[in-house]
């Protein structure tokens, strides 16, 4: 079984060195895919005309800075208790992290979910989920609002920083200055919104695109669809993830999502804001919504010299960063990148030196 | 100490060398990882340098007659959550933890002493159980405990905010869920005569070398993760932890000739094999294809963004021996109850662009394997 996947991997690596004859750039859009290309020696064996850049599928690593510091500043108020994804911990604010803040008496709570923030509702204090993520977390996220207005759990409010990864995308195909031949599409998000969100990507931009899971295996033969399409010149959004992302996806979860949200433009760290790529609650759940219940001063961002958004475009890669692996390391990020076990910067660190 | 940390060569820590310590203790210090390196090798061995102590290793030798070292000596804490986990607990954790640490240095555990700080509230049969727990496990490895210590601890209330009847109903709270001990065991043990000339040590390792493991990697760090049920996974994993010194007796009685061996607790095995590599001056590789690991462990890892090679091990050893004599260790260690799924993962070689420690990966490629920075995150998917 071992000995045969690494004769696939053979095989398929060989075709891809087959196929490429001129310099292709392809952009591996989620964090998930970045680390595992990473991990396995993927982009060793790739030809050298074969560029793989990472994307911004990386849920801590687009979130604005300014997000960041409104996370920060309610820490200070000490008016909330703070329910968190481990990732957003150290992610550097302006002034500081939650995780130094948390070291000086904050009320910070890491959660793996966003219901377990329910459980620090308390009387005296309201809870305050830090909702960030993509179509992924978005629907248990829905699921969590929804009990909560259920039960009648008044103290709970989340802070709505969610991502959408359509639009971004849609900003990334239309920059000529990128010139990206092809996407590789995220399995995760694909399986809750399926593929005809991204049909644009082929009916305005001619990028062909594979939505492809996680294992090296499937990231060899995503990457050899789409060279196969360059080759053939007939781009489309070819599913290698058939295992688990259908056509539609998954319509519960879209349902979901549906009825506790609306599209809202949204604020991505180096891409900007983009219209509809961000998610706010629907007039029903508005209540829920921290932005609105807590007014936090936020501080004007310093530059820090951080790369980050490059990075998420694709127009550099981590060690062109003049900061990576200098003073910026994981111990010691200045940017979310070296954070998120999916951001780039994190993964050429751990992988890639 | 028993985070086996040594002060690293200065070539390959240069790159860090420009960051400062951090002005507060965070969580991440107590990682495993390099943060956890610096504060001993900034602030403990700063204060507390001797000869003995600067080795580094899981226990200390001690001469006691004057001869050559006879003794090992070691102390850990504990802090775990839950305190209960699939087929183990903190009491059990904190025999093995101690007894594994003198084990692997070749040492018989002798005897141990505990010492508990229990935050008030904690429920007499929850301290029960895990006495119980220890008594059972102390036993098994053949040790006595022989003194001890107690102290009780207020408890703050933001820390475990009292459950309402409503969210008692949406989760539901078991056995140990919100209570809290540390327990701090301490141990002596006798060095084998056959480890005693020379003692283990990473001094001993060459090039050409082979690195074994006695089993599946990640069981521990999986048990705990899935025992917090802040996950929503079907699958049950078990600890591993287990103590070491039956494994490691047979492999003496059987003149088994072993050049070091460590535990790859906190760190996992990419931290421990780190750890061996600079403390040797030499380089290891490993096969990705041949570190033996449980499909739902693997399965949990990659769905929370989690690298195997980075979690704890409870019952684990790394054992590095002379190519010629790997095989007949490996076959003696596959007969063990605790070794059945024992393999040789690869070897030591010379160090390459100042990096100790290089995976083999399955699509057959090589990378660095680095120690642990920091926390693994679960990833926001
Ligand atoms: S290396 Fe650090 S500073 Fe540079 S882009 Fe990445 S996170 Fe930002």
């Amino acid at each position: 079984m071992i000995k045969t996947s690494a004769k696939t991997a053979r095989i398929l690596i060989d075709k891809i060195n087959e196929v490429v004859k001129r310099p292709i750039k392809l952009m591996e859009v989620c964090g998930t895919h970045t680390n595992a290309i990473s991990a396995s020696g993927i982009r060793q064996s790739m030809p050298k005309k074969l560029q793989l850049l990472s994307g911004p599928g990386c849920p801590v690593c687009v979130t604005a800075q300014s997000d960041i510091d409104w996370v920060i500043g309610l820490a200070r108020t000490d008016k909330a208790v703070i329910a968190t994804f481990g990732d957003l911990m150290r992610v550097p604010g302006t002034e500081s992290t939650l995780e130094k803040e948390k070291a000086q008496g904050a009320n910070i709570r890491v959660v793996y979910s966003c219901l377990d923030s329910l459980k620090y509702a308390e009387d005296k204090k309201p809870a305050v989920f830090i909702g960030v993520g993509f179509e992924t977390t978005a629907p248990t996220i829905a699921g969590t609002v929804i009990k909560a207005h259920a039960n009648k759990i008044k103290n709970f409010y989340v802070a709505p920083f969610f991502k959408l990864i359509p639009p971004a995308l849609r900003v990334i195909a239309s920059n000529p200055g990128l010139k990206i031949d092809g996407f590789i599409l995220p399995g995760h998000v694909s399986t809750i919104i399926g593929k005809r969100p991204y049909q644009f990507l082929v009916d305005q931009y001619r990028k062909p695109c594979a939505i492809t899971g996680f294992e090296a295996l499937d990231i060899l033969q995503g990457i050899y669809l789409i060279l196969k399409q360059l080759k053939d010149r007939k781009p489309e959004i070819a599913i290698q993830y058939e295992r688990s992302v259908n056509q539609q996806g998954n319509l519960t979860a879209q349902k979901i999502i549906k009825a506790v949200f609306k599209t809202t433009h949204a604020e991505w760290r180096g891409l900007g804001v983009i219209k509809d790529s961000g998610l706010l609650f629907a007039n029903k759940f508005a209540r829920y919504d921290a932005r609105a219940h807590f007014t936090i001063k936020v501080p004007k961002p310093k530059p820090t010299g951080c790369r980050c958004g490059d990075v998420l475009l694709g127009s550099i890669i981590p060690p062109q960063c003049g900061l990576f692996a200098k003073i910026c390391t994981p111990s010691n990020p200045i940017g979310p990148c070296m954070v998120s076990s999916e951001g780039a910067c994190a993964a050429y660190y751990k992988y890639e030196r | 100490m028993r985070d086996k940390s040594k002060v690293k060569s200065q070539k390959s820590k240069a790159k860090s060398q420009t960051l400062k310590l951090d002005s507060r203790i965070t969580l991440d210090y107590g990682s495993g990882g390099r943060k956890m390196h610096r504060l001993i090798s900034e602030i403990f061995i700063k204060h507390f340098n001797n000869p003995i102590l600067r080795k580094f290793e899981d226990s200390a030798e001690l001469e006691i007659q004057k001869s050559k070292p006879d003794y090992c000596f070691t102390i850990d804490s504990y802090v775990v959550k839950p305190i209960f986990f699939p087929d183990s607990d903190i009491g059990k954790l904190s025999i093995c933890g101690t007894v594994n640490d003198l084990a692997v240095k070749g040492a018989k555990p002798l005897y141990i002493a505990v010492s508990f700080v229990i935050q008030e509230g904690m429920s007499l049969p929850s301290l029960e159980k895990i006495c119980a727990s220890i008594a059972n496990t102390a036993k098994s490895a053949g040790v006595m405990i022989v003194t001890g210590d107690t102290k009780v601890i207020e408890r703050h209330s933001q820390d475990q905010p009292r459950p309402s009847r409503i969210k008692q109903e949406i989760f539901s709270y078991e056995q140990g869920r919100g209570e809290e001990i540390i327990i701090t065991t301490c141990g002596i043990g006798k060095i084998l005569p056959d480890f005693r000339n020379p003692t283990l040590s990473a001094k001993n390792i060459n090039i050409g070398d082979k690195v074994l493991i006695n089993g599946n990697i990640g069981d521990h760090e999986g048990a705990i993760i899935l025992a917090r049920g802040q996950f929503d996974f079907k699958a049950r994993i078990k600890s591993d932890c287990a103590p070491l010194y039956g494994l490691i007796e047979t492999l003496a009685k059987a003149k088994c000739r072993i050049k070091m061996m460590r535990d790859p607790t906190r760190g996992g095995l990419a931290t421990t094999l780190n750890e061996i590599a600079d403390a040797a001056k030499l380089g290891i590789s490993i096969n990705e294809t041949d570190i033996p690991m449980q499909k739902s462990v693997k399965g949990i890892s990659d769905i929370l963004g989690f690298d195997p090679l980075y979690m704890a091990n409870e019952g684990k050893v790394v054992i590095i021996a002379d190519a010629k004599d790997a095989n007949r260790i490996l076959r003696i260690m596959k007969k063990h109850p605790l070794g059945k799924n024992s393999a040789i993962i690869g070897e030591v070689i010379r160090r390459k662009h100042g990096l100790g420690v290089w995976l083999n990966t399955k699509i057959g490629s090589q990378r660095p394997l680095l120690e642990l920075e920091g926390f693994q995150i679960p990833r926001i998917c």
